[in-house]
């Protein structure tokens, strides 16, 4: 996984509500067996006017000219500034795939839903949880100012906009840890391994019935 | 000290290890595998040349891609006309030979929908942890086990560890009783929780479904609520062990044999919340007030009484709220204070994770026998949950009560709950669907979804719009 420390870039709004995985990457893209190769999918619904198709090229496709990821002035953003419970629905991975592949680090919101939230730490994405009125004021500034950047520093745990005006915010210790690493999480939890095998020889003696079963 | 919840006790029961920073080490007894979460993981084990740690943990089956006409279905994987989800089928046929996964291949009888096979082959019982990289596997927790979705790389964390990293949830008890009225389903409950407290209003909890209307519930309605969970924001839902729980797992194809049925037993009976176990959110709805719910926008939490009118943006104080539900009025091409009953529709689907097994396929035929299917209906399809269910219901005759109604009887699988087949909406089709999520797009580009139970399905398929099924079945009888 690739490290996150600290990351500047233009900002672009999704300024709605209960944005769900569906609308980030529709399902017909989920048949994919790559993990890449997703970003040009993204939102594919609200980017585009037709249907978009698996292994198709976007080249000439009719483009949603108001989508703000379609606008001149969002081109090369890198922080996603969105509303509350910004990932709801599926568990598809799929999704922070597709932001990642995109080009965006980092998003920002009041909340997130709780799997797409897990699942964009694994995969090198910070989502930053800032309160309602903060988020308000970011997308008024964001909105009243072309090419608005902002910076995302990971080891001091502040958002900075470009007034120099820094706003904390709080993650799990272990999740930080990981991110500023970059660290490969299965290879941290095999450190473990002899608590597992500890755990499985009581569980085999109390409830014998959990193993050997299907085989 | 206040007592433990049923999720406090789960936890409690898996914790491996207990880290410094917060994080936890929880143990996975089963996990449930799918073609499209998975084959990143696989590959993600073969690159850094991991192995399974416990290769009888997993059970493996095909469900999101697999089509469900017979005449797609004969020839098996080869059959499939789409090339990539007969690729990703192919896939996870591969991965599961080459590293010794039990999995029941499209054509296998005991194939289905991963929450409809987990618990009917005794796969999930209840105290157990389940996972799945699917947000529905929640469905499990109708057996009193700690189950939930993951995303695919804690697919390849399970597989190589056998373990989360995860942090402890907060507790909700979502708490219904009363009795429910005549024609009042599990779904139209969780419609109503869902309703009641948003679609994030579970955000970072695991809820516990309790109160009379769960005690007296049946194992697949307990399943149908806990399944949605996920559409209330929480990742589980679960319900308290009890007599009904133990007599659903008995005789089942994984449940513990005769050696070890009682200490099972006794260890299960422990699944329960104590009675001065705290939570840190409660949630209290009549259970003999809720009439039948449909949805009319593009979230789960968007639903009214068959009854109601759709409702007014302009009613809502909520500044982001209001503009989500005007997004979804144009979406749905529906007008405000258009009455529920009116809504055209163009298809019907009584199928999904949420409502295809035998007792929603037993509801729906009841609805639907010696009736016919509108005319203005283009379709409505009935898909059972696995080939097992289909088999018992071929075996009651439910099948042929579809079919002469003029419903079509299909093959097992996720059909179209969200499209990644050949079964979908057309744009700016209405559809009434036993399914869980009604997002823009999710069954079929431009598709509108109106989320029902499978009673209200059937009634709408016979009717060509909405009914209350409860005036139905009296116009009927």
């Amino acid at each position: 996984m690739k490290a996150f420390t600290k990351v500047s870039g233009v900002a672009a709004p999704m300024d709605r509500a209960n944005v769900d995985t569906d609308m980030i990457i529709p399902k017909q893209f989920l048949k994919s067996i790559k993990r890449s190769g997703f970003g040009k999918n993204l939102f594919d619904e609200l980017r585009y006017l037709d249907e978009g198709m698996p292994d198709q090229s976007c080249e000439g496709r009719p483009v949603n000219t108001e989508f703000p990821l379609n606008l001149e002035r969002y081109q090369g953003a890198s922080i996603l500034l969105a509303r509350e419970n910004f990932g709801c629905g599926s568990s598809r991975e799929h999704a922070p795939w597709a932001l990642d592949d995109y080009g965006f680090r980092a998003i920002l919101a009041p909340s997130y839903a709780d799997i797409f939230y897990n699942n964009s730490f694994k995969n090198g994405l910070l989502p930053v949880i800032l309160d309602e009125a903060i988020i308000d004021k970011l997308f008024t500034e964001m909105y009243a100012e072309e090419g608005y950047e902002l910076t995302i520093d990971l080891e001091q745990q502040q958002v900075i906009t470009p007034s120099g005006e820094s706003f904390a915010f709080e993650v799990d210790e272990f999740r930080r840890h990981c991110l500023l690493n970059g660290l490969d999480d299965i290879g941290l939890t095999l450190e473990d391994a002899d608590f597992i095998k500890a755990y499985e020889k009581k569980r085999r003696a109390e409830a014998p019935w959990l193993f050997d079963t299907i085989k | 000290m206040a007592g433990k919840t049923l999720y406090d006790k789960l936890w409690d029961a898996h914790l491996v290890k207990q880290r410094d920073d917060g994080s936890a080490l929880i143990y996975i007894d089963r996990h449930i595998v799918h073609e499209v979460t998975s084959p990143q993981a696989f590959e993600g084990l073969r690159l850094a040349n991991r192995q399974i740690w416990r290769v009888d943990s997993v059970l493996a089956t095909p469900d999101h891609n697999v089509p469900t006409t017979v005449k797609e279905r004969a020839s098996g994987v080869e059959g499939i006309e789409d090339p990539v989800s007969k690729i990703q089928v192919k896939t996870l046929d591969d991965n599961c030979d080459s590293f010794g996964i039990t999995e029941y291949k499209i054509n296998d009888r005991r194939q289905g929908i991963v929450h409809v096979i987990g618990p009917e082959s005794g796969a999930c019982l209840p105290g157990m942890t389940v996972v799945c990289g699917d947000s529905h596997t929640a469905t499990n927790g109708a057996l009193g086990a700690l189950a939930h979705g993951i995303g695919t790389s804690e697919v390849e964390h399970v597989l190589a560890t056998q373990c989360l990293v995860a942090k402890k949830m907060k507790n909700m008890l979502v708490k219904v009783d009363g009795k429910l009225g005549k024609g009042i389903t599990p779904k139209d409950v969780v419609l109503a929780i869902i309703a009641k407290i948003g679609t994030a209003g579970g955000n970072g909890y695991a809820i516990e479904f309790g109160g009379q209307v769960f005690r007296d519930m049946s194992m697949e309605g307990r399943m149908t609520v806990c399944n949605m969970a996920i559409e209330a924001g929480a990742r589980a839902g679960m319900v308290a062990v009890d007599e009904t729980t133990i007599n659903y797992v008995k005789d089942r194809d994984f449940a513990p044999s005769a050696a070890h049925w009682d200490a099972a037993v006794k260890e299960w009976q422990n699944f329960v919340s104590d009675d001065d176990a705290v939570f840190d959110s409660v949630v209290e709805l009549d259970g003999s007030a809720i009439n039948p719910q449909v949805s009319w926008g593009t979230s789960p939490e968007m639903v009214v009484d068959v009854s109601a009118a759709v409702p007014n943006p302009s009613d809502e104080a909520d500044s982001v709220k209001k503009a989500g539900m005007e997004r979804a009025l144009v979406y749905m091409g529906l007008q405000a204070g258009q009455k529920i009953t009116d809504i055209h529709l163009d298809r019907v689907f009584i199928g999904s994770c949420t409502n295809s097994r035998i007792e929603d396929m037993r509801a729906a035929a009841a609805v639907v026998k010696g009736r016919t299917k509108a005319a203005s209906i283009k379709e409505a399809i009935v898909v059972p949950g696995s080939g097992l269910v289909k088999a018992q219901a071929e075996a009651e005759g439910l099948d042929k009560i579809f079919v002469e109604a003029g419903l079509e009887w299909r093959e097992p699988g996720c059909s179209m709950c969200l499209a990644m087949n050949a079964d979908k909406l057309g744009a700016g089709e209405h559809c009434a669907s036993t399914s869980n999520r009604n997002f823009e797009g999710r069954q079929g580009y431009g598709g509108r979804t109106h989320l029902v139970s499978p009673e209200m399905a059937a009634a709408a398929a016979i009717a060509g719009h909405f009914v209350d099924v409860r005036q139905f079945e009296l116009e009927g009888e």
